[in-house]
């Protein structure tokens, strides 16, 4: 589609072959003060965004997925600095970017680009095509050979569209049509990084997989980093390499596609993949593997203690309330933030089940409430032999002397028991 | 679930379904057509579309945006107003026709036979009302009860599609609902009259996976429980695929193909279809390279192309013989038992096809 001499300066710079994150975010926060009164009295914060660690590697495709108000929207904005964060840093090839200023960071602007969500909303309808596609160059005045009108008809044939509508306005084009504009217009000054904050999710079925197919093309084509947000798991899955899973303002799941996919290692990730409806009718007698997850999302405004997933984790214990997990690599490119993960070493063997009013988790082992202390012990084994058989890295220092029945019986899978009878996790997302 | 559909007689072979009000269908529409007269032309945004609901069964209706599933569902609940839409063809509940009967008639049956979930349950809720007194107010209009019994059944309705302490929620404004909850208060509404037909227009699709599932199971629940018809309409085939016995898919305006859900999944007929299937990553399938999405983008329904409708975005449009694809629009033929496509394709050909090039690559 392009010519082939266009697109090498893209990618060259940026690429000490994956050794060098492209993206480096480390405890980013974002709190929206809730104010009250004439004084604007600061009342609360909505968390919405509340430490996210994670790097971008140059070439790969990070996904994002979380249910509507976990913070993933928030977090790309975060990262294009279309906001401001609380607190934490991001870093652009090495530039701390959080606190800069507009003026220092247009230059900026040209290599991280986004794509929003919404064909409709995203395009200037007074505009025609060529001048949104157009604008910028003129912001960032960039001359590009030939001209500014054949660079724009040059991107509109690269992501599908015809060159002779670069006169044509929004309207005249249908959703997936738009969508391409507002990549051609993402791809205008050759951004290292683009940002794609649920590229598909306004689009039909059929449009849906054009579209996906065209960002995988440029990305092999241009050398694209793609940040991809979106909720629907089958769509992330096709897209990422590497998969966020956040929860309420925090990354609970980062790991590789496959990883994360055949074996799962949050409760939540399980259960979010579980609930996926699978297009086969033939699955349907298998619905009793479904995890069901109770109630909604809690609020932003006030999480809930310690992990915030416990309010609705059938597997959740006394630590879960009381202490935050800290995202760890439990296995070699996989990190969770759960005491007692699915497929992996339980973190927090032999802690009491938490009995809330919410959940109702069948009483496992007979073990009093374990300090919290009893967090970071080594387990023994715990988990069904044949899961634990994968490269499992143990990075805790051992330091148990639980009796080793009583660790094993607190990670049994029948924790779920009330939620849902379910097979083992790992069983769910293939088959 | 399996034991899906073993309905339309030997008799009915290439006009498919012409039985009118019979005994075991509850649900019976016959050539149905909705057309809207615009400044710009006739929209025909439905165009003959024929099906068969028994009680106690899910038919899924599929399709994409401007298909006409949506308009099709408002048909039936008799939604249209006369002197904006063109309303033709039969509907047939429980042996009364309603595009014949007066507007009085349909109006009382609407609510207590029929009755909707909407997809946005945020515009579909009165934001004025209380959720308790919006389904008060359905359950009176076809009830004589008093106010404290109404209630007590409102609350019992709540509490029935899970939504917790109904006592105290039942005072509750949709705004103080979360997008799930709202969603279990409009199937309240909808069920407090203990409807034998249930048309559910995207239920799921304004939600999260995770109450999707939560939502897609109380419906069947619900089903099982008060044995009623459900009519399932959605452009997400994982949905469709988890709930219906029977499927029907729409485009531009007419039924392209229709069968039970193994029939369609496993033996699709038409390369609509095959394009539906191909579009959707799947995420209990291995990983593909790529996805094989249906070229182009769905036509206008002012100006439907000749012939056969897909024929624009067809890759086989070339392999009938004669240009027919162009001229002349297929009409509905039984592929097998219950299994109607319309393709101007032969059997073998497209047997061939979805064996040999489509399959494979799912």
């Amino acid at each position: 589609m392009t010519d082939p001499n266009k697109k090498t300066p893209v990618s060259s710079e940026a690429r000490p072959d994956g050794s060098e994150p492209l993206l480096k975010v480390d405890g980013l926060v974002k709190h929206f003060p809730i104010t009250k009164g004439v004084l604007k009295r600061k009342v609360g914060a909505v968390q919405a965004v509340d430490g996210l660690t994670f790097d971008v590697r140059p070439g790969e495709t990070l996904g994002v997925v979380g249910e509507s108000g976990c913070g993933k929207s928030t977090m790309g904005r975060l990262v294009t600095r279309l906001l401001e964060p609380t607190g934490g840093k991001v870093e652009f090839q090495g530039r701390d970017i959080t606190h800069m200023s507009a003026g220092k960071l247009r230059p900026m602007r040209r290599d991280i680009q986004m794509i929003f969500q919404d064909p409709y909303g995203s395009l200037n309808p007074r505009h025609t095509v060529g001048g949104i596609v157009g604008t910028p160059f003129r912001l960032q005045g960039v001359k590009p050979e030939g001209g500014v009108k054949a660079e724009v008809q040059r991107l509109l044939e690269l992501v599908g569209l015809n060159p002779e509508h670069y006169n044509r306005y929004p309207h005249e084009f249908s959703g997936g049509q738009r969508q391409r504009i507002g990549i051609a217009r993402a791809l205008a000054l050759k951004p290292k990084l683009v940002v794609a904050d649920e590229p598909v999710s306004a689009l039909d079925v059929s449009i849906q997989a054009q579209v996906v197919n065209l960002l995988d093309d440029l990305q092999d084509e241009l050398g694209l980093t793609y940040m991809i947000i979106a909720h629907d798991l089958s769509v992330i899955r096709h897209v990422s390499d590497r998969i966020a899973v956040m929860y309420l303002g925090k990354i609970v799941e980062l790991a590789d596609r496959t990883s994360l996919y055949e074996a799962p290692m949050h409760p939540y990730t399980t259960a979010l993949m579980s609930a996926v409806p699978v297009p086969d009718p033939r699955r349907r007698g298998a619905k009793s593997d479904r995890i069901l997850l109770k109630g909604d999302v809690p609020s932003p405004i006030s999480p809930p203690s310690g992990c915030r997933f416990h309010t609705r984790c059938w597997k959740a214990t006394q630590i879960c309330k009381t202490t935050e997990p800290p995202l760890l690599q439990l296995k070699t490119g996989h990190q969770v933030a759960c005491h007692h993960p699915e497929n992996g070493e339980d973190q927090a063997p032999g802690d009491a089940p938490l009995v809330a009013d919410v959940i109702t988790v069948k009483s496992v082992g007979a073990g009093a409430p374990e300090p919290a202390a009893a967090a970071q012990a080594e387990e023994a084994k715990a988990e069904e032999p044949e899961k634990s058989a994968g490269p499992v890295v143990s990075e805790k220092p051992v330091a148990s002397d639980e009796p080793e029945e009583l660790a094993e019986s607190a990670s049994v899978p029948d924790g779920k028991g009330a939620v849902a009878p379910s097979a083992d996790a790992e069983d769910e997302p293939k088959k | 679930m399996s034991d899906a559909i073993k309905k339309d007689s030997p008799a009915a072979d290439t006009v498919p379904a012409q039985r009118t009000g019979d005994d075991k269908e509850f649900l019976s529409v016959r050539n149905l057509s909705v057309h809207f007269d615009t400044d710009d032309g006739l929209v025909k945004s439905v165009d003959g579309v024929s099906f068969d609901l028994k009680a106690g069964q899910t038919l899924g209706i599929v399709g994409e945006s401007g298909s006409g599933k949506s308009v099709t569902s408002l048909g039936i609940m008799g939604l249209h107003t006369s002197e904006r839409a063109r309303i033709g063809g039969e509907i047939w509940l429980d042996g009364e026709e309603l595009i014949g009967a007066g507007p009085e008639r349909v109006r009382a049956l609407r609510g207590q036979k029929m009755a909707m979930i909407f997809q946005d349950p945020l515009s579909a809720l009165h934001p004025y009302y209380s959720i308790g007194a919006q389904i008060v107010e359905a359950h009176r209009v076809h009830n004589k009860v008093d106010k404290k019994a109404a209630k007590k059944r409102a609350i019992e309705m709540l509490d029935r599609v899970g939504i917790p302490e109904p006592h105290r929620r039942y005072e509750d404004y949709p705004h103080q609902f979360s997008g799930g909850m709202r969603q279990r208060a409009m199937i309240a509404m909808a069920l407090v009259n203990n409807p034998q037909l249930l048309i559910a227009d995207e239920p799921t699709t304004a939600l999260d996976v995770t109450v999707q599932a939560q939502i897609l199971d109380l419906i069947r629940d619900l089903q099982k429980e008060f044995g009623s018809a459900v009519v399932m309409i959605t452009h997400d085939l994982g949905v469709v695929a988890e709930i219906a016995d029977n499927l029907l898919v729409m485009y531009a305006g007419r039924c392209i193909e229709r069968g039970s859900a193994e029939k369609v999944f496993y033996e699709p007929q038409h390369p609509y279809t095959w394009g539906l299937l191909g579009s959707m990553p799947r995420i209990d399938r291995e990983q593909t390279d790529r996805l094989i999405p249906v070229k182009g983008s769905p036509p206008s329904l002012i100006n439907v192309p000749s012939g056969c409708a897909f024929h624009p975005r067809c890759p086989y449009a070339d392999v009938p013989p004669d240009n027919i694809t162009r001229t002349e629009r297929p009409e509905l033929q039984q592929v097998s038992d219950g299994h109607y496509s319309a393709c101007h394709m032969s059997r073998e050909q497209r047997d061939r096809i979805w064996t040999e090039e489509i399959a494979p690559k799912l």
